[in-house]
């Protein structure tokens, strides 16, 4: 683990790269959604790939490929490691 | 155990798409209809099986991530384990993703000691590089554990043998409880305690553990369901004074550590998949996953949509060509023997009207049907399905979904459409997997803008009489241009369908596009033997049961109609002479018109009630397409009125199994009505449109 930790939106992890969750801010049935197919805090999401028009991005998630639209991917922070 | 004909009750429960619906099937020997996506099973279904020693009811639940429920189904999942009595429970998880399927594998320990952990597609998993210890998997859960292939029947024997010995057995002594973090820990052993006292002689048989009780009332997801068991078994859990002391006090002890109400549900969930994930890095090893190869080019921004058409293209194609032989061949054996049973009438002497609405009715509309329809449908449904076991229908709901989006719509509604290609009631019904019910019903309405199985032979044969016929000599270069005009055709559907979801999201059904995520599955090995037999005999059988029960009686009809005069001219004459000049209007005919209204409960017969109609006038010797088209010109058919045909077919209303359908899935008859004339106005302006433009030409 590096010393350099950056915060961002889901939505923009690049293609390839991989991420740790560090909080949720969505509500009700999203927030549910996600935590349901294992994007709680701590869980690592890397991004495989996104659509032929741009949205939404694919991202594998404890040993599933799950599509997530930019909107949604939107209010999950993560961080990533520099050195990871 | 029960004194029934059976001896103990399983359910079946897993997440969406792990192959649940496989088991089941390979086990009860019943047809749930399976696919490669998420939310195949929608209803519990339930089916009966043998072991060696003993017999099963098998129960299958809805698929679910779980069982804090948000939808309708994961509701009806949640409170069958919960509730359902059965006695044990089988949960099936996806061995290329164990650790999700784990996390349902925990909840279910949790009240169902009795679990068996069924882990399923090893042979993929083996495939992916990924490997699994079964052993100290079953060690670290505590509960048995069997390893299977689904659709490989001799894999499945590991499971009803360790069903037997689970069932037959005392429970599993040491089944691994989830470990909470220490303040929740303590805050349910508290609450747990008290239940345990308050309740000991009714517990056994509310049928819940204790601490299971506790953990749902303090973190309030399933108060009034428990409050309801207790109920039962005659406790008010509620006005029990010992037992809301200690809830208040176990709250307290939770929010003096930083735990309020509002992260709580968080932090279980984040506890069970981090238990999770604990057993899976003991006992899984897998090479890091990455977007497949097909993925990265079948979603690609250059190749994604290209393909999809393509794809589209080669189905139709391959579906045309293989329809002719066998179109032309059944049309010979079924005219000749109808010459043959006609034979046979004139030798029995029968009266003439006996003859006429049996043979000249009833059997040449079914001798048409099974000729000119049937054999197009057998060869595309199983290449349909060959898509759909293969996993390609996700990624193009995943290629569409932002044009959806666009529409405020859902993107599994390309799911829903794609299902329609095979029957729109199929795709209605399909809608379920849509959570937010405004989505749902846009997918619903806009349905049948896609021709089902049973239209699209119909705008076949149209095009190859009409608009291929030129290009005689070579064949192939024929049905290739059927199958590109076809395409033409499909895609002006989905046009439509993109269209009116738009329009429908702004005005009857307005709102904000929900959430969406849409599971990937890895490619799969199709089962192409069985998708043979199983889609062409269901197919076969379907399509030859509802001809038979549909269109000999409208055959027989229209024979009597054309038959019977009433002041000098028949019967048929006036009804289609009253459908005339509307369907001059829209560059059709009377008799086209009627042939659509009387093929409401089955679209298949509308080519054959119209050649009937026109055979009024003079019968044809055999069934071709040069024959059609003869038939068709002489009654005054152009080109125009055949593109008015094939738009009419595309766009005009349901048949009468997907209108009911629709009642039933959206809840009354004014979604039905709704769904009658969206695509009804639709058809028309277009025909409208087309014949007015094609007027204005001839007379310029």
């Amino acid at each position: 683990m590096g010393d350099f930790v950056l915060d961002f939106p889901l939505c923009c992890l690049g293609v390839g790269k991989s991420a740790v969750v560090k909080s949720l801010s969505a509500h009700g049935a999203l927030r549910r959604r996600l935590s349901d197919i294992g994007v709680v805090e701590g869980a690592t999401v890397k991004c495989v790939g996104r659509s032929p028009l741009g949205d939404p991005a694919a991202y594998l998630v404890r040993g599933a490929v799950i599509a997530i639209r930019d909107c949604d991917s939107r209010s999950v922070t993560v961080e990533v490691c520099s050195v990871l | 155990m029960n004194n029934n004909s059976f001896d103990k009750t399983i359910a079946l429960a897993g997440n969406p798409n792990v192959g649940k619906s496989t088991v089941f099937n390979a086990l009860t020997g019943l047809h749930q209809h399976t696919g490669n996506w998420a939310g195949k099973t929608v209803e519990t279904a339930s089916g009966f099986f043998k072991t060696k020693a003993f017999s099963y009811r098998l129960v299958d639940i809805p698929g679910t991530y779980s069982l804090i429920a948000h939808s309708a189904e994961e509701e009806a999942a949640r409170d069958y384990i919960c509730f359902g009595k059965a006695d044990a429970a089988v949960v099936v998880c996806d061995a290329t993703c164990l650790e999700r399927g784990l996390n349902l594998v925990l909840q279910v320990m949790e009240i169902c000691p009795k679990t068996l952990v069924c882990v399923n597609m090893l042979d993929e998993a083996k495939r992916a590089g990924i490997k699994i210890d079964l052993k100290l998997l079953e060690k670290e859960l505590g509960v048995p554990v069997a390893g299977i292939t689904a659709h490989k029947k001799r894999t499945l024997k590991i499971l009803t043998d360790r069903l037997d010995e689970l069932c037959f057995s005392e429970a599993p002594k040491h089944p691994r409880k989830l470990k909470y973090i220490k303040p929740l820990e303590a805050a349910v052993r508290i609450t747990a305690k008290v239940i345990e006292h308050e309740l000991s002689l009714e517990l056994p048989e509310i049928g819940i553990p204790a601490e299971w009780a506790a953990l749902r009332l303090i973190d309030g997801t399933m108060i009034n369901e428990i409050s309801e068991r207790c109920k039962r078994s005659g406790r008010n859990i509620l006005e029990n004074s010992a037992i809301s002391e200690a809830l208040a006090q176990s709250k307290k002890l939770l929010s003096d550590n930083g735990i309020t109400e509002d992260i709580l549900q968080d932090k279980i969930v984040g506890c069970i998949y981090e238990n999770a994930e604990e057993i899976c890095k003991k006992t899984v090893t897998m090479p890091p996953r990455e977007a497949s190869k097909a993925d990265r080019i079948l979603t690609s921004r250059a190749f994604g949509f290209p393909i999809m058409i393509l794809m589209l293209l080669v189905v139709f194609w391959i579906t045309i060509i293989g329809a002719n032989y066998p179109s032309e061949y059944l049309g010979i054996a079924l005219f000749w023997l109808g010459d043959r049973i006609g034979e046979l009438f004139e030798m029995i002497n029968a009266p003439d009207w006996l003859s006429g609405i049996i043979v000249d009715g009833a059997y040449r509309v079914l001798a048409w049907v099974v000729s000119v329809m049937l054999p197009p449908m057998a060869i595309f449904f199983p290449l349909f399905t060959l898509l759909e076991d293969l996993g390609y229908l996700p990624r193009v709901a995943y290629n569409l979904d932002k044009p959806f989006h666009k529409c405020s719509a859902c993107g599994k509604q390309a799911l829903c459409m794609c299902m329609g290609f095979g029957c729109n009631a199929a795709g209605v019904t399909g809608a379920r997997i849509i959570d937010s019910r405004r989505e749902r019903l846009i997918a619903i309405l806009t349905n049948s803008l896609v021709p089902c199985n049973g239209r699209f032979p119909m705008i076949l044969a149209l095009i190859s009489a009409f608009f291929v016929s030129g290009a005689k000599g070579s064949g192939i270069l024929e049905s290739l241009l059927s199958a590109v005009i076809f395409t033409a055709v499909i895609v002006l559907g989905i046009m439509m369908t993109f269209l009116t979801s738009k329009i429908l999201a702004k005005t009857l059904l307005k709102g904000e596009p929900s959430s969406f995520t849409l599971e990937l599955p890895p490619f799969r090995k199709p089962q192409i033997g069985k998708i043979l037999i199983r889609s062409c005999l269901d197919r076969t059988v379907f399509v030859l049961g509802r001809a038979v029960a549909v269109a000999a009686p409208a055959g027989a009809v229209i024979w009597l109609l054309a038959n019977i005069s009433v002041f000098g001219n028949t019967l048929l004459s006036y009804i289609t002479g009253f459908f005339e000049p509307f369907g001059q209007l829209i560059g059709m005919d009377g008799a086209i018109i009627t042939a659509f209204l009387l093929g409401i409960p089955a679209n298949e017969i509308v080519i054959p009630l119209i050649v009937m109609i026109y055979e009024q006038s003079g019968v044809i010797a055999e069934i071709s397409t040069e024959q059609l088209y003869e038939l068709f010109t002489q009654n005054g058919w152009t080109v125009i009125t055949a593109i008015c045909v094939i738009i009419f077919t595309l766009f005009h209303f349901p048949c009468s199994t997907t209108l009911l359908t629709i009642k039933k899935e959206a809840g009354g008859w004014k979604w039905a009505a709704l769904a009658f004339f969206i695509p009804l106005i639709i058809g028309v302006a277009f025909c409208l449109v087309i014949n007015l433009f094609s007027m204005m030409f001839t007379m310029a």
